[in-house]
């Protein structure tokens, strides 16, 4: 109430300040407004100029051919088909790196912010998760494939005959690939939480309730937009993400299922994604099939936009005021 | 006269409601009402062992709660010093006092709210029924002593639902949406806004206005059944309308509840309580009749506040 009350009575002040701005205005202020319209203009530009770009390019090469054929290996860009693996690829890793990071985030975030007991074991859960924020992916992914190598974990990656373990699969790829995503799920969900008043809490309580149902009928509906925002933004980065590809799923660009059991040899098998199809047919990697690759890349940010807007309607749509 | 409590007829204690209370005199039920009425005549068979007296006149004030000399602190600060209070049903009893005089602390000391403090320590006692509430269940305890906040506060979930929300229990027993219709319906009747929401109970809480929400809040808290409602400022968010509107329904639940009602509204206290405890700095200055306290305080301090000289 009291804040309500400061913000209102901020905005009546500053409304009539508004109308004469241009006149009441110092130099230093104005030269601050046109730097920060200057910068504002260049990010619009330079968005739009790349997204513009694949766009054109990507809409003059992408044909229902290349949506629905696999990837061949040729000399030639027509030998090499298209990128329905790649597709499936991003699509897997995707769920599997979701599936595992949403439930793990969701549970952090609640152990944060409603218990987080002992202070410095809840400080050092934080650091863990702001570290896998700054901690390059390339990193994240050689440290899984040094665990995914050893025997041990044999049974969820790629192993050639003799039993050498590659470390390579869509099970080593999600398994780090939720490392990524983890934070976006655990900062949405916290951030869900932080914003119902201590008194929604206290009411559950006092209706006689304990803290496990509290959180399970109250707290986690009344979350669900910030989860859905943070598990959709760690999907994102998911999708978004080449090096882990690259590193843990091997470079076919085929799905190479392995073993005997149906569905489970797929996650356990190597294959690629949109990204690591990008990299690879772009002029950075082998270069075989540069105009396929830019309708990859124009699909991937299809997709990445589709993500951002799902995003932006689910924030709108969820947010609660609470009294 | 001894109190015995009753298992109502009903099977509505297999829907997780508790059990109904009577107040029994020498094995004989008195002519009084019976401490919670149900289902309003309009679910037929139900109502029948509960017909309300309707010649009952004198109100029927008997003790729930007793305080015994309780201290709480955090850390270092003595928030409430040695106060011993008696709450009845049948009255409301208004705390009042400045800012930071312990009302609040002491409220939520009924319901051991206070306890989820990290830094709260308690001393002396409070009984509910003559037990002793330390030893009891926490979750017990705070369905026997309802509260309701200063913000309204209803669930993001459906109206039946918030009100429904303390009768489901966790496990495989919970009862279903036809049992707890008649509970629902009848706690929305005495919270005052049956006739308001009947149509849309499936529409979702947080679309009603601020006077709705709290009457809301108050049907989820009666829809448990306590014997006593703690209000901590109930009406400090609401318009003077909705506040006439909910000092009717404190007014219409206190034979049933009784009632404790933290207050910085004087003129408040002085049109719905019986008795008023003012408080000063954590200790219990002054405790009586609302008319006494009002009109011939015996501290000195009271008579300031009172007046307006300080607050």
């Amino acid at each position: 109430m009291i804040s309500g009350a400061g913000k209102k009575r901020t905005r009546r002040v500053r409304k009539p300040r508004k109308k004469g701005a241009k006149g009441v205005w110092s130099i230093g202020d104005r030269i601050g407004l046109g730097i920060a319209w200057i910068t504002g203009i260049f990010l619009c530009v330079v968005a739009f100029s790349v997204t513009i770009y694949l766009a054109v390019k990507g809409i003059s090469y992408i044909n229902l051919d290349v949506l629905t054929s696999r990837p061949e290996a040729g000399v030639e860009q027509s030998e090499t088909g298209g990128f329905l693996d790649p597709m499936i690829g991003t699509v897997l890793l995707t769920v599997l790196g979701t599936a595992i990071a949403a439930p793990i985030g969701v549970g952090i975030a609640i152990w944060l912010t409603e218990y987080g007991r002992p202070a410095s074991l809840a400080r050092f859960v934080e650091a863990g998760v702001e570290m896998l924020v700054g901690a390059p992916s390339i990193a994240l992914a050689i440290f899984g494939l040094l665990i995914f190598q050893t025997s041990f974990m044999a049974p969820f990656s790629f192993t050639a005959e003799g039993g050498a373990v590659f470390g390579r699969s869509f099970f080593a790829a999600g398994a780090i690939m939720s490392l990524i995503a983890l934070p976006f799920v655990v900062g949405g969900t916290r951030e869900a939480l932080n914003s119902i008043p201590k008194h929604v809490r206290e009411a559950s309580f006092a209706l006689g309730k304990d803290q496990a149902s509290t959180i399970r009928r109250v707290l986690l509906p009344a979350s669900r937009a910030g989860i859905a925002t943070g598990t959709t933004l760690g999907m994102a980065q998911i999708i978004g993400e080449t090096a882990v590809v690259v590193v843990l799923l091997g470079a076919s660009l085929q799905l190479a299922p392995e073993g005997a059991i149906p569905v489970l040899d797929i996650f356990k098998g190597t294959g690629s994604t949109l990204t690591s199809y990008v990299y690879i047919n772009s002029p950075a990697g082998e270069g075989k099939a540069p105009e396929k690759a830019y309708a990859a890349a124009f699909v991937l940010l299809l997709i990445v936009i589709a993500l951002n807007v799902m995003v932006n309607q689910i924030t709108k749509r969820g947010q609660h005021k609470w009294g | 006269m001894g109190i015995e409590t009753t298992d109502d007829e009903r099977g509505l204690s297999e829907a997780g409601v508790p059990p109904v209370r009577r107040i029994v005199v020498d094995g004989e039920t008195p002519p009084v009402r019976v401490a919670h009425r149900i289902g309003n005549g309009a679910s037929p068979g139900l109502d029948e062992p509960f017909a309300v007296e309707q010649d009952f006149e004198a109100v029927w004030v008997e003790e729930r709660m007793r305080i015994e000399s309780l201290g709480v602190r955090f850390g270092q600060k003595e928030a409430v010093k040695d106060v011993s209070l008696q709450v009845n049903s049948g009255e409301v009893l208004a705390l009042i006092g400045p800012s930071g005089c312990g009302k609040t602390t002491l409220l939520r000391s009924l319901n051991k709210l206070v306890d989820l403090t990290p830094t709260a320590i308690r001393s002396g006692r409070i009984l509910l029924d003559d037990e002793d509430t330390a030893y009891m269940d926490d979750t017990l305890l705070r369905k026997k002593v309802g509260m309701l906040f200063q913000q309204p506060n209803p669930f993001p979930m459906t109206i039946f639902d918030n009100v429904a929300y303390g009768l489901r229990e966790r496990g495989s027993k919970r009862p279903g949406k036809k049992a707890l219709e008649p509970i629902v319906v009848d706690a929305l009747e005495r919270a005052g806004l049956w006739d308001e929401v009947s149509d849309n109970l499936n529409h979702p809480a947080l679309s009603l206005s601020g006077g709705q929400q709290q009457r809301l809040c108050i049907a989820r808290s009666l829809a448990v059944r306590p014997e006593v409602l703690l209000l901590d400022e109930p009406c400090s968010a609401l318009d003077p309308i909705s506040t006439a509107i909910i000092e009717d329904t404190i007014v219409n639940l206190k034979d049933e509840i009784a009632i404790v009602i933290v207050t910085h509204n004087l003129q408040q206290a002085e049109r719905i309580a019986d008795k008023v405890a003012f408080m000063y700095l954590g200790d219990l200055v002054e405790y009586g009749p609302a008319t006494q306290v009002f009109n011939a305080p015996m501290a000195e301090r009271t008579k300031d506040y009172v007046r307006g000289d300080f607050g």
